[in-house]
């Protein structure tokens, strides 16, 4: 599946603004000026932005507690990300949901979410809209290894498969879920092959690799745009932070983080071969690298000057009309 | 004008249902056998069951299989999806079957649904339903007989219906449907048979308002769901003693109408609260603490709940009779506020 020029620039463009928005993140955390809980994508913006590179705002995306990453890769703005990372009024949900809420619906990303395998259920119902209202539109669930083991993914997998619905499900298996192994969590260590189980494709996917994940979900989606049903892609790959921001990661070697980020590094991978192959020159990448950190400064001096809400709006929003509230 | 022509609660809603499914071609509606019969190759499966009690029979005849879905018994799947499409622009009503089931899907529930909006700063809504069954009287034990409509009215973000009459249970549902956020819509499986009143052509009841269902000047007696026609047969026998009873029906949990009943025991001075489900932490509760903190100085006697015991709802007949608030209880607990 060849990528076309532009493509390939703004998928590059994607990955770099998500590690340079996580690494930025992860300094103004700890600086203090970010409250709250955060986690960071960092190390596996491939997943995202090779999926989302195929999907047009009118397709759905679910995401999960590290959602930043999915919602760049989705086209939302960063200023309104940090904003909504500090708890600015200017936020994407105006100060209210945070980093694990993040969302922005009118580019269908339907929320970060706090609950570990809680947009699985959400994406077949977006899917299902599509095939209701024959929009030939799909819908993406992100999740991890860990939501792999909830209820919700089996329930999902099952409604999705008899229901034939548009819906792509995606694993990022980041080897841990919080602080635990995937070898110690997941019976039968193949989550793709849990597909086999709902008649459904299931394959593995590098999730390292750009090529790979935006191949592999090129197929899926027309597959679910065709009539034919979901697909469980498994994408392997690795985080770069701890589970949270704090996290002291007695679970991993420091060699075996290092080892990732030096040696198997997505967007470095992505950056060779595009330039070894001559697609991409390494000075308009150089150039994306300055645009996105002038982006990335600019979304912090947004974010800082930023009123914070006032506190009259903690009251709104709970409902669309709510006659003699009590 | 010709005769007022009359109906049963549940065929009611299927009217409501029908109508709205007419009207709107974003109304969805699916769960575990509200038509019944999938996969089966019996003539004369397709729409055996219309959900446990019949209901949703006949819809799919005419909307179809690509809006009226059975679904697996999978409630986190299928109440989850719901909450999807309805973010992303249906309406569905997803038929949780009974009550006592919520426990499966409430992630999606309390945690997605209810919070969605509110979470994406206003810019996300819900227009979902979904109905329920509650309720004791049947035998079905304790994991079919519960009420716990207070459970979904303490999460901000959904709305709570509970009606009474088939006039308000057409026109609630009909309300709930059109309305842009998440709506528990609760019958009580002893009221389905109850027969009343209801117009042909689509109306709305508007969620909270309550509905004065008979007027007094001694007592005010506010009754949720079958324990309305409780508290009304209470208030008949003690007329006879020259008691005079107001019985106020919330209709909606949430909203639910303070004023209304404050109003009630401003003008009685006196508040009797008649609720099946279990008291701590309940809908009991919560109206009593409004009428304490915003009634005190009208008050003339303590405020009475009259509930369920603190138990799991029991099998046998002779032990459930026990648990569900009865006639008895209400008239003796109004008889002691009005001696007060």
């Amino acid at each position: 599946m060849e990528i076309p020029r532009d493509k390939l620039l703004e998928i590059y463009e994607r990955m770099v603004t998500i590690r340079k928005f996580e690494d930025r993140v992860h300094d103004e955390y700890a600086a203090g000026r970010i409250p709250g809980f955060v986690h960071l994508y960092a190390g596996e913006e491939a997943v995202a932005v090779g999926v989302c590179a195929h999907l047009s705002d009118a397709d759905s995306i679910t995401s999960t507690h590290r959602g930043h990453g999915h919602c760049i890769a989705k086209g939302v703005g960063v200023n309104e990300m940090m904003a909504e990372l500090y708890g600015r009024a200017t936020g994407a949900c105006k100060g209210k949901g945070g980093s694990m809420h993040i969302a922005d619906i009118n580019r269908g990303m339907l929320g970060a979410n706090g609950i570990v395998g809680g947009g699985v259920p959400l994406a077949c119902g977006a899917a299902l809209t599509a095939q209701v209202q024959g929009t030939g539109a799909v819908a993406v669930s992100f999740f991890g290894d860990g939501g792999a083991n909830e209820g919700t993914f089996h329930e999902g997998l099952n409604l999705a498969a008899i229901w034939k619905l548009p819906a792509i499900f995606v694993v990022e298996n980041n080897r841990y879920a919080q602080s635990t192994s995937v070898k110690y969590a997941s019976a039968g260590g193949d989550i793709a092959a849990r597909a086999q189980s709902y008649g459904i494709p299931g394959v593995t996917v590098d999730g390292l690799d750009l090529f790979d994940v935006y191949e592999t979900t090129g197929a899926a989606i027309d597959r679910a745009r065709a009539g034919e049903g979901p697909t469980l892609l498994e994408c392997q790959t690795y985080r770069f932070y701890g589970h949270y921001e704090g996290d002291t990661q007695g679970y991993r070697s420091r060699e075996e983080i290092e080892e990732y980020r030096t040696k198997h590094c997505a967007i470095q991978r992505f950056r060779d071969r595009v330039t070894e192959q001559g697609l991409l020159e390494a000075d308009e990448l150089d150039a994306i690298d300055a645009q996105v950190a002038d982006a990335i400064e600019a979304s912090v001096e947004f974010a800082a000057n930023s009123p914070f809400p006032d506190a009259s709006e903690v009251t709104t929003d709970v409902y669309v009309n709510y006659e003699e509230a009590i | 004008m010709g005769e007022e022509r009359t109906m049963s609660l549940g065929l009611a809603i299927r009217e409501a249902l029908h109508q709205e499914m007419e009207r709107d071609a974003s109304v969805i509606i699916m769960g575990e056998d509200i038509v019944g019969g999938a996969g089966s190759d019996e003539p004369g499966a397709e729409d055996s069951w219309g959900g446990p009690m019949g209901i949703t029979r006949g819809l799919v005849g005419k909307f179809g299989h690509n809006r009226v879905r059975d679904t697996p018994i999978s409630e986190a799947g299928f109440i989850g999806a719901a909450v999807g499409a309805a973010a992303t622009g249906l309406r569905p009503i997803a038929a949780l079957m009974f009550i006592d089931f919520f426990g499966i899907p409430m992630d999606q529930i309390y945690n997605q649904g209810a919070k969605l909006r509110y979470m994406f700063g206003g810019k996300a809504k819900v227009p979902m339903v979904v109905r329920a069954l509650i309720g004791a009287g049947v035998n079905a034990a304790a994991q079919h007989s519960q009420s716990l409509y207070s459970i979904f009215t303490h999460i901000p973000g959904l709305k709570v219906v509970i009606p009474t009459t088939p006039y308000d249970a057409k026109g609630l549902m009909i309300s709930a449907i059109r309305d842009d956020d998440p709506v528990f819509f609760l019958e009580h499986k002893t009221l389905l048979g109850e027969k009343g009143p209801v117009p042909e052509e689509p109306y709305t009841v508007p969620l909270g308002v309550a509905e004065i269902r008979r007027e007094g000047d001694d007592v005010t007696v506010v009754a949720i769901a079958k324990m309305v026609n409780v508290a009304l047969s209470a208030a008949e026998i003690l007329e006879a003693e020259g008691v005079s009873v107001e019985v106020i029906d919330p209709r909606t949990l949430s909203p639910l109408d303070g004023e209304t009943i404050l109003d009630s025991v401003e003008k009685t001075g006196r508040l009797v609260i008649v609720d099946e489900d279990t008291p701590r932490c309940s809908l009991a509760t919560d109206i009593a603490a409004l009428a304490a903190d915003e009634a005190f100085f009208s008050l003339e006697a303590p405020i009475k709940r009259i509930t369920a015991p603190h138990t799991p709802v029991p099998f046998s007949p002779t032990l459930e009779n026990a648990y569900i608030p009865s006639q008895e209880r209400v008239v003796a607990a109004i008889q002691e506020v009005v001696s007060v």
